[in-house]
């Protein structure tokens, strides 16, 4: 037996291990399997059926187009401010990165709440929308826009801290070469942050997807057309169709192991560090 | 020919320094504008009506009975799973950064579930586990523990929920923390648990504390895993998250309005909080 | 021509340089000889368009470029850290300034790939295009960092510490090579440096700055026989101070000779061998200060306990309240 000054006994060791893993066994794995065992329950074909209901198709291309308006402005917001916080010098600058974390710590209802009393029936501008038969809460503008607010930092608080790692270097560089603005951001900028841009998106789009809270606030819960999927799971719960709701809910289980799997993929092969994303 | 030449840039923008990069102009507004558009104006909407409603409506419905037993329920839940999370996090945390064993690299995959997969997978899923007749909730129940539908299902949700937070802040600042320091205390004669107790917790204090107050930050808002699990008695197991959708629905906007705002002021103090540890952590170590 | 006229840069309340005049003649090689802080780094930045003068101005041949940016300067500018694009192939990476001409300026495909490889060729990288950066050593990488700066035929190279990431046998060999490259291409090149060694050996001219201020212009020989200032006489080469009556007093430890009569007694206190010579330390007797000085290796090795009598051969003195 090997004594080391720095580390535990095997023992110690395999004891710590143990009671590490049955901890997440028990409450990260365990939920996870119930998912998909409540799910097949009643057998494939149950689960098959479930899925191919017109409610969970329109669930399903509603989600899916709620994050392929909200990712993108994520992204474009994220690439801007992070250009600007990084490769410049101004006085206020970590107030700004504050104010754009700060949808992090606010309760996704109240995201939600926040654009029902802007533009609901009662809300500041509800008058003035009603009178331009404009509908924003209730429909899919709103949704789009709780979301936005609730992926709000995703991509910026990834890119933030790559590209103050990176300098300005390599811009000066490709400047000093004769490149203009815009070369310079696409032949040189963006290809050195393209994994942590990627991390950001995976990220942002998870929660895009399985965002629940804000969305049920604003959305009006309107069956095939203002239901999401993580809403379709609710009702079809809430009806007691369990295999329905579950199996809807092992879409979006999958959708979170692929994120997973990128993730790690993107962490081992690039370096990014995780460190406390949300 | 004048002989002072001011370069263009720098006559234009006195308030930062200049840079020989473009774009400036164009990011900064865009993030300026969009940031007040999607976050700043919609928050401060909030507020504004909040002081519309006047002082003593705002405590009436803020402060409601029922609204504080709703407080008094988010809050303690939030704080037991953060501080089961603590002691959890701080354990898993510190077999992930100093242990090698077979899978590793999958759990370590798996402690960032409840950040990628939908609150409400996670609410029907715990739901499904420890309902009085679900997978461990038959075992529980003979033995008299409820745990769905009470406080405790409550906890166990937002332990769910919570957990990375913790593992991802101790996680660098254990992996950063250098061999050489635990030697140096063992060349001084330290026993392990000395070592453990005087050198190692303390440097990782701050990184714990930040992770506990960033679990129990998100468990107070938190809603989609909580409302399945939770039962939703008005009173008993009425969530404050919860109560502001209940108040929505029968279209009572300003006791919502007054119960956001009384969530917002504590989440930005915990925010605050956070940065203030981190700030005086930094400080300490001289980064 | 290189023309900088009375340039002044701030950063926030530290004032990076004052006043800076100098001007460089066609195919000079320059160096920018200071230590950290001195302002060398940015005066060589101001030149480029990387960083801004707060008044003053730059000409390249008769023209002001103050306003004129980075991109529109035409000079070379070599990157401490070289700064190499880690996405693209070394081949790339030398492309890069003529990839990014405008259409009706930019060379072929063809002609473009034709000039990597001939830069290539120049730094001694052939057949290595198609590498990445991350695959090559330090000086390769330097060497690369070279001749992409070099591709877009610049009027002017600057060079930032350009041996400072390298380790030093890598350093003298690669200190040879750019001296020789410099007098075979002719073009008029800066470099900054905080090694003395490094200026006095390659450059035409070596400025030598302090506290953002050009303490002396000169050649080599004139910076290291004939220091203008005190600074310069301390941080180029070896000197010993000694307080006279009139100001300081400073001599080269190899202006010394040892005399048998008629010069200041020298305590010996450690003797060692310095290539050719013995290094002596010692204390003057009388004014009970530390020197050195070098004793020519044929001599018998001076032990310590010894005093021996000395006589600077050569020896400057400066007068604070004169300078």
């Amino acid at each position: 037996m090997k004594l080391r000054a720095t580390t535990e006994g095997r023992l110690t060791q395999f004891a710590l291990i143990a009671i590490a893993l049955a901890f997440l066994g028990f409450f990260l794995l365990l939920p996870l399997v119930a998912v998909f065992s409540e799910a097949l329950k009643q057998g494939a074909g149950a689960f098959i059926a479930a899925i191919e209901t017109p409610d969970a198709w329109a669930a399903i291309k509603l989600t899916l187009m709620i994050a392929a308006i909200s990712v993108p402005l994520n992204v474009v917001f994220g690439i801007a401010a992070s250009w600007a916080i990084t490769k410049f010098s101004f006085p206020g600058k970590s107030l700004l990165i504050t104010l754009i974390d700060l949808p992090f710590s606010v309760s996704p209802v109240v995201s939600g709440l926040i654009f029902v009393l802007l533009f609901g029936a009662n809300g500041l501008f509800g008058a003035w929308l009603q009178a331009h038969d404009l509908k924003i809460i209730f429909a899919v503008p709103g949704i789009v826009l709780a979301t936005v607010f609730i992926t709000f930092p995703f991509v910026a608080r990834e890119l933030i801290p790559l590209m103050m790692e990176q300098g300005k270097d390599d811009e000066e560089a490709a400047l000093s070469l004769g490149a203009n603005g815009w070369q310079t951001f696409w032949h040189v900028t963006l290809p050195n942050i393209r994994w942590g841009l990627l991390y950001g998106v995976l990220l942002c789009n998870a929660r895009a997807m399985g965002e629940f809270g804000a969305v049920s606030v604003v959305s009006g819960h309107i069956r095939g057309e203002t239901n999401t999927m993580p809403l379709h799971v609710e009702i079809l719960y809430n009806e007691y169709d369990f295999v329905g709701a579950f199996a809807v809910a092992s879409l979006l289980a999958c959708l979170a192991l692929v994120t997973l799997v990128a993730k790690s993929v993107l962490e081992w092969r690039f370096d990014l560090h995780s460190g406390a994303s949300h | 020919m004048s002989t002072t030449t001011l370069s263009p840039p720098r006559a234009a923008r006195r308030w930062r320094k200049p840079s020989v990069l473009p774009g400036f102009g164009l990011t900064f507004g865009f993030t300026l504008g969009w940031l007040s558009l999607i976050v700043l104006i919609p928050i401060a909407a909030i507020f504004l009506k909040a002081a519309g409603m006047g002082w003593s409506h705002f405590l009436e419905v803020g402060f409601s009975s029922r609204a504080l037993s709703a407080y008094r329920l988010s809050f303690g839940t939030a704080a037991a799973a953060g501080l089961v999370n603590a002691v959890f996090g701080l354990l898993v945390a510190w077999v992930l950064v100093r242990y090698v064993f077979p899978g590793k690299a999958i759990i370590s995959a798996l402690v960032d579930l409840p950040f990628a997969l939908p609150t409400a997978v996670a609410g029907i899923a715990l739901t499904a586990l420890y309902a009085p007749n679900g997978w461990v909730g038959q075992f529980l129940d003979p033995l008299g523990i409820k745990v769905a539908f009470t406080p405790l299902g409550i906890t166990i949700a937002l332990v769910f929920i919570g957990l990375p937070f913790v593992v991802r802040s101790v996680e660098p600042v254990l992996a950063d923390l250098g061999k050489d320091v635990e030697e140096a205390a063992a060349t001084l004669g330290a026993t392990r648990s000395q070592t453990f107790l005087r050198v190692i917790f303390p440097a990782i204090a701050p990184a714990l504390l930040t992770g506990f107050a960033m679990a129990f930050a998100r468990g107070v808002g938190e809603y989609g895993s909580v409302i399945f699990i939770s039962g939703n008695m008005p009173g008993k197991t009425e969530i404050a998250p919860l109560l502001i959708v209940t108040q929505l629905e029968q279209y009572a906007y300003e006791g919502a309005t007054a119960i956001a705002v009384v969530m917002m002021l504590v989440s930005f103090t915990i925010l605050l909080g956070i940065n203030a540890v981190q700030a005086a952590g930094r400080k300490r170590m001289g980064a | 021509m290189i023309k900088v006229q009375n340039i002044t840069k701030r950063f926030g309340d530290y004032a990076a340089l004052h006043g800076i005049d100098l001007e460089i003649e066609d195919g000079e090689f320059i160096a920018l000889l200071g230590p950290s802080g001195s302002g060398k780094t940015t005066l060589l930045r101001i030149i480029a368009g990387l960083e801004f003068q707060d008044s003053g101005e730059v000409f390249f041949n008769g023209d002001d470029v103050s306003t004129k940016k980075v991109a529109d300067r035409q000079v070379g500018f070599v990157f401490q850290q070289y700064a190499l694009f880690r996405h693209m192939t070394v081949a790339e990476n030398v492309a890069f300034g003529l990839t990014v001409k405008k259409r009706r300026d930019r060379p072929s495909k063809a002609a473009i790939k034709e000039r990597a490889e001939e830069l290539l060729r120049l730094v001694q990288l052939e057949g290595l295009g198609q590498r990445y950066p991350g695959q090559l050593s330090g000086g390769q990488r330097q060497r690369v960092a070279l001749a992409r700066a070099l591709a877009i035929e610049p009027k002017l190279l600057l060079l930032d510490e350009p041996f400072g990431a390298l380790d030093a046998k890598v350093r003298k060999d690669l200190r040879r090579w750019l001296r020789d490259l410099h007098k075979q291409m002719g073009l008029t090149s800066i470099f900054v440096t905080h090694d003395q060694e490094e200026a006095l050996e390659l450059a035409d001219r070596v400025v030598v700055m302090d506290h953002g201020k050009i303490e002396q212009i000169g050649t080599p020989e004139e910076i290291y026989m004939n220091p203008a200032t005190p600074f310069v006489s301390h941080f180029v080469g070896e000197t010993n101070r000694i307080a006279g009556n009139d100001g300081e007093i400073h001599f080269r430890p190899h202006d010394v000779d040892v005399v048998t009569e008629g010069g200041e007694a020298v305590l010996v206190d450690n003797v060692f061998r310095k290539g050719g010579w013995w290094r002596v330390e010692g204390v003057l007797a009388e004014a009970g200060l530390v020197v050195e000085f070098d004793v020519d290796a044929g001599f018998p090795q001076p032990s310590p306990g010894d005093t021996i009598l000395i006589r600077p051969r050569r020896s400057r003195l400066f007068n604070p309240e004169k300078d």
